[in-house]
């Protein structure tokens, strides 16, 4: 508990971190990336919740941050299940290459 | 006898016959024509032996207030809504039963030997059967409302029977027209029922009359509008202007249907509905002018048009809806026994020459054109006779024929009465004429001359029996009511004073009486005399008529019926027609899908949005909460 | 008891059907008929108990009630009960039951289990309007009935079934999520005035509304019942509902289904908003009068013989429209008598043009003509009932429309006449049923069987009833008019002093 960061601080980094993330999804093609994307943005939600927690002196945040990360895991999973088989499937990991939407 | 008599129930008479339709429809394809048609005929024929058996019980032993009632079940019961199914005898009912009965049987007889090669025998005497016990309901009804059960009753069989031979379509546009035609008139009496009950509140006919005459005074807007509704009623079923266009057409059934339900009985429904709703039509002095003038323009017309025709049936069917004329002529004045008893002698003489055509075209093979008849006298000399008989009581030669008598009487009271005029007596004594001339015009046509077709087969005896009999009645059946100067006898109208009120001359003596006789009289001797010089020594007399310029538009305005078929096509038929096809479609259905439309463009426009790149959505998502964010924070 | 065992045996029935169905549709079938024989068993069981019955007995105007508590918190409960009024529409439901599933013996060949069960739940459904006394109840069960019944046109209608089906179901669930509105805001208005949370019919009774929003209330009732019933100008789902539905579905659709919409305008829309209901009673008058008239105008210029018949029902149904807002004894006795009737008759004509299309595989009446020669059992049945759908006297529709004649005249003369004017055109349009199907000139030589013994089976009992009504209706005249009569002590009259 550093109580020298202010909370605008953490919660900028937080935000610059969900930006980057965000851009990463917006401006990758290749799905793994994306995916990789998604996990920067959770994180900057999970350090957001813990910024927050550390602000009001409540263990809420780290509590919350167990959970996205457990969510965060579990997306994974499935995420890259799906990538195996999107990329064995098509040969390459290009998401646009299943924006049809069709078997 | 006596007690046997009395101890039949009444309804035994409508029953019998309706038990004839249920066992013939029932098994009627698969029984014998043989049973068929003793079950068919037999159930009228015992419903006619059960008549004079009723008719002797009532007369010896009359009932209180003159009507025997058998209440039978109750129909309805709604709160103040009471309809019994129940009987009433009275002198009236007791006319008409007869009649319905006795010549009925004699038409099933008859054809039982003229249906005897139709592949639908059985159904045929089925529908018969119907017929009989529908219109025995409607004589017999003791309320308006069973009274109308029977009417629409008969009007069903009439649809049927006329339509009888499907596989024509013509057949069958003749008979949903003779259906919708008379349901017009019918609505018309429906209106009727709903003022009596909402007024009277009962449907009784005693009662509701009763009530009438004690409460509503003469010319009441009330009583001339039920006077007028039931007068819709009357004459669409009885074939009068303006609903007379129906009748012709009916033609169309085999004859013997012809004869009992388009001459004898069916028809003559209005004439008995107006006799026995009498007093309200007394209460509005309008109606009663209404339905004499009615009756005379609708003898002139169909007079008319029966002296152009050229099937024999046809012919047959104009001088219906003229005869019947006379009965409203005699109604409109006051003269409600004399129009019954025209209505009586009429069923015989014109069932007798429905079936002696009947005969005539059996024995032609089914021929109808009376111009390729010709010199039948000496081929079929019983049906000649007959029908000689039955034109000369048709044309009401004096003294020898029914019909004299009960004609002779509508006329004098068209003179006489308080609601008379000569102006209808002249009518009426123009139609004596016409009738004269037309219906010898076919029996000349018909029986003399030279032979055109060729008599195939002879009629039978169950097809001259019944001819024989009739022409009997059309002879003897005028003897029950005769003028004063010819012994005044007033069997008939005795009977039915109690029900029916006596018309009352104005004109005092009998001079003027026996005067007007025989200046009809007269005329109608000339109309025959007429006919014979037409028809058999001057043939060219109406041929040259005929092709005038003149008379040929005449000739065929009258053909077909003064134009009222064409002008109710025109303002009826067709807009209904055009509206229904505009319709067909449900309009009001566009109003639904226009709405699936623009949802449906909706979602052409949305869905473009969702092209599967998982950027496009991410950027979705981002671009919303940012705007989401914003509108949060800075309202 | 006997009330909830009347729902649980289509509905228990219903599942047996579908699991027997997958191994052996033989079975299957005569389960199904096992379960609506029962059924009609039951309900004509409780019928002979009450026939004595004056009806208004110690336990208020019903017959039977079946009462517990289902979702107490919201005050939502179960209450089940029957008048004479309901008694008769569930006596046609088992009936009418009994004909469906004898009309889809051999009509139904694929899925045979799970059509079996759709029509059960269906029956069921149906069978819960009729007695549900709880408007949460009430809205349930008329979901219930929505759905199998979808199915059931859209699986095994004819070419157009899915249009049809989905048209059925938006159509439906629209009204009906406007009646739920409606009936969470009478709640609530009870609520607001009572401070007690309750859908029970009974109790809602007589709820103080203030007048705009009890006009929207009623009108958000009175649409879902409309298009049910059908009135125009919404009527146009039933067309296309009817004429894709299998015989079975046009059946229970014409029969059964139109008879909730009639059901309830008068045990809940009048009932319980009396005053908004007099101000609505001449736009209904002239609505019915609509449906009448433009019914018969379009039912005559159809060529889809199925279609036509459909359309017929418009119009009959707005005899009922008609009877419901003249609100007086008379039109009311006919508006069930019409109800009951035209359930038969109609449903009748629908089981007759199965059979044709059985024997002759089109419903096109260019295509027919002539068929009494090759059927005329056949022929003489459609005689009937197209008598009966004219308004013959001796028929039970005489009955119903006169009786709803009789009353509407007492309030309105200018309905009255243009109603009768209706049955005019209803005459042209049933002699045109007759005259294009079984008479005229034959199209072809036809070769088909007349009606098997089967079909005589399901025929006879529905000409005895129609006659029977038209001749002896007092019997079941005595039976709703207790109920009737204890509506009218509701509500005594629409036509204020009139």
């Amino acid at each position: 508990m550093t109580a020298g960061i202010p909370l605008e601080h953490g919660l900028l980094v937080a935000a610059g971190l969900f930006v980057i993330g965000f851009i990463g999804v917006l401006v990758r093609r290749n799905l793994l990336f994306q995916l990789l994307s998604i996990e920067i943005m959770l994180n900057a939600a999970g350090m957001a919740f813990v910024i927050a927690g550390a602000r009001w002196g409540e263990a809420d945040g780290q509590v919350l941050f167990i959970f996205i990360l457990v969510m965060a895991a579990a997306e994974v999973a499935v995420g890259l299940a799906l990538l195996l088989r999107l990329s064995n499937r098509f040969g390459d990991l290009d998401g646009d290459s299943v924006s049809s939407m069709r078997g | 006898m006596d007690g046997f008599c009395c101890s039949l129930p009444l309804w035994l008479i409508p029953a019998l016959p309706a038990a004839g339709f249920v066992v013939l429809a029932l098994v009627g394809a698969r029984l014998p024509k043989r049973w068929a048609a003793v079950i068919g005929a037999g159930s009228v024929g015992l419903s006619a032996a059960v008549t004079p058996c009723a008719a002797s019980c009532y007369l010896r032993h009359p009932p209180d207030g003159g009507v025997r009632i058998e209440r039978l079940w109750t129909w309805i019961d709604v709160g103040t809504f009471d309809i019994g199914f129940s009987l009433a005898l009275d002198a009236l009912s007791l006319v008409m039963i007869f009649v319905v009965t006795f010549v009925g049987f004699l038409i099933h007889l008859y054809s039982t030997e003229y249906m005897a090669d139709d592949p639908g025998f059985s159904r045929f005497f089925a529908y018969m059967n119907l017929f009989v016990a529908f219109m025995l309901m409607l004589v017999l009804a003791d309320n308006l409302f069973l009274l109308y059960l029977g009417w629409e009753g008969v009007g069903l069989c009439s649809y049927l029977l006329i339509g009888f031979w499907y596989d024509d379509p013509e057949n069958g546009r003749a008979a949903r027209k003779a259906f919708v035609v008379t349901r017009v008139g019918d609505t018309a009496m429906a209106i009727a029922l709903l003022l009596i009950f909402k007024h009277a509140g009962t449907l009784d006919i005693g009662q509701a009359m009763t009530w009438a005459s004690d409460n509503w005074a003469v010319g009441s807007g009330l009583a001339v509008a039920v006077a007028f509704l039931l007068l819709g009623g009357a004459v669409g079923k009885s074939a009068q202007l303006p609903l007379q266009v129906w009748l012709p057409d009916a033609m169309a059934g085999p004859t013997p249907v012809s004869a009992l339900i388009h001459a004898a009985t069916m028809v003559t429904a209005g004439v008995y509905l107006i006799a026995r709703t009498h007093a309200v039509f007394m209460l509005a002095p309008a109606a009663m002018t209404a339905v004499a003038v009615i009756g005379a323009a609708t003898l002139l017309l169909a007079g008319c048009s029966a002296l152009v025709q050229t099937d024999i049936k046809r012919v047959l069917a104009y001088s219906t809806i003229s005869q019947i004329g006379y009965m409203f002529l005699g109604l409109g004045v006051g003269a409600w026994s004399a129009a019954i008893f025209h209505l009586m002698t009429h069923s015989f003489f014109k069932a007798l020459l429905f079936l002696g055509a009947g005969a005539v075209i059996i024995s032609l093979h089914h021929e109808q054109d009376i111009f390729k008849m010709g010199g039948l006298r000496d081929r079929l000399p019983t049906v000649f006779w007959t029908f000689l008989i039955g034109s000369a009581s048709l044309a009401a030669l004096p003294l020898v024929t029914a019909g004299f008598y009960s004609k002779d009487l509508i006329l004098w009271y068209s003179w006489s009465t308080e609601y008379g005029s000569p102006w209808l007596w002249a009518a009426g004594t123009v139609g004596a004429f016409l009738t004269a001339l037309y219906s010898f015009r076919l029996v000349f046509i018909v029986f003399f001359g030279d032979e055109k077709g060729h008599v195939e087969r002879h009629p039978g005896l169950r097809i001259l029996i019944p001819l024989v009999v009739l022409a009997v009645l059309s002879v003897i059946g005028g003897l029950v009511e005769t003028p004063a100067m010819l012994g005044h006898v007033t069997l008939f109208s005795d009977l039915l004073d109690p029900v029916l009120p006596p018309a009352e001359s104005t004109v005092p003596g009998h001079q003027t009486e026996h005067l007007l006789q025989a200046v009809v009289a007269a005329i109608t001797l000339v109309g025959v005399f007429l006919a014979f010089l037409f028809y058999v020594r001057r043939p060219s007399i109406p041929a040259a008529l005929r092709s005038s310029p003149l008379g040929a538009r005449v000739c065929r305005f009258w053909l077909s019926g003064w134009g009222f078929d064409t002008l109710y096509d025109r303002i009826l038929v067709r807009p209904f027609v055009d509206l229904a096809r505009l319709l067909r479609l449900d309009p009001f259905d566009g109003i639904s899908s226009t709405l699936g439309r623009v949802t449906a463009a909706g979602n052409s426009v949305l869905s473009r949005t969702q092209d599967g790149r998982i950027r496009t959505y991410v950027f979705g998502i981002g671009v919303g909460a940012v705007i989401a964010v914003t509108i949060v924070v800075f309202t | 008891m006997t009330l909830v065992l009347l729902i649980l045996l289509p509905l228990v029935g219903g599942f047996a059907a579908w699991i027997v169905g997958r191994r052996n549709t033989g079975v299957c079938r005569w389960l199904s008929l096992a379960v609506v024989l029962a059924e009609l068993a039951l309900v004509l069981r409780v019928w002979a108990r009450h026939l004595g019955d004056a009806g208004l007995g110690s336990s208020g105007p019903w017959l039977e009630i079946f009462e517990r508590a289902w979702i107490p918190k919201l005050g939502i409960s179960f209450i089940l009960a029957i008048d004479g009024l309901s008694l008769l529409m569930v006596v046609l439901t088992a009936f009418i039951g009994v004909m469906a599933v004898l009309v889809s013996w051999r009509e139904i060949e694929e899925r045979v289990g799970i059509y079996f069960a759709c029509l059960l739940w269906v029956l069921a459904g149906i069978t819960g309007v009729f007695m549900a006394l709880d408007l949460f109840l009430f809205y349930f069960f008329w979901e219930v009935m929505l759905i199998p019944m979808y199915f059931l046109i859209g699986v095994w209608g004819h070419e157009r079934r899915i249009y049809a089906s989905v048209k059925f179901f938006i159509f439906t669930l629209a009204g009906g999520l406007l009646m739920l509105v409606s009936i969470l805001a009478l709640t609530l208005s009870h609520a607001a005035s009572t401070g007690i949370y309750t859908f029970d019919y009974t109790e809602l009774l007589g709820t103080p509304l203030s007048s705009p929003s009890a006009l929207w209330i009623m009108l958000g009732f009175f649409i879902a019942f409309a298009v049910k019933l059908p009135a125009v100008p919404i009527h146009n789902w039933l067309p296309d509902a009817h004429t894709e539905a299998p015989t079975a579905g046009s059946l229970i659709l014409a029969a059964l289904l139109l008879k909730t919409g009639a059901y309830g305008l008068i045990r809940f829309v009048v009932p319980l908003f009396p005053e908004q209901s007099a101000a609505m009673a001449p736009w209904a008058l002239w609505l019915g009068v609509l449906g009448i008239i433009y019914g018969a105008l379009l039912a005559f210029a159809q060529t889809d013989l199925k279609r036509l018949v459909a359309y017929t029902s418009v119009s009959h149904m707005g005899f009922v429209l008609i009877g419901v807002y003249s609100w007086n004894e008379l039109a009311l006795q006919g508006t069930v008598m019409q109800m009951i009737c035209h359930g038969l008759s109609t449903g009748a004509l629908f089981m007759i043009v199965g059979m044709l299309y059985d024997r002759i595989h089109t419903r096109d009446v260019t295509e027919m003509g002539g068929l009494w020669k090759a059927a005329p059992k056949l022929g003489g049945v459609a005689m009937v009932f197209a008598m009966a759908s004219l308004g013959l006297p001796g028929t039970g529709n005489f009955v119903g429309e006169f009786l709803i004649i009789f009353g509407a005249f007492k309030v309105s003369i200018p309905v009255t006449v243009a109603a009768l004017l209706g049955i005019v055109a209803a005459t042209v349009y049933s002699l045109r049923i007759i005259q294009t199907t079984f008479h005229g000139p034959a199209a072809t030589s036809w070769e088909i069987p007349d009606m098997s013994s089967r079909e005589m089976l399901m025929m006879a009992p529905m000409i005895l009833a129609i006659v029977w009504l038209g001749l002896w209706p007092s019997t079941v005249i005595a039976t709703f008019e207790p109920a009737l009569k204890s509506l009218m002590h509701l509500v005594p009259t629409l036509w204020g002093g009139g």
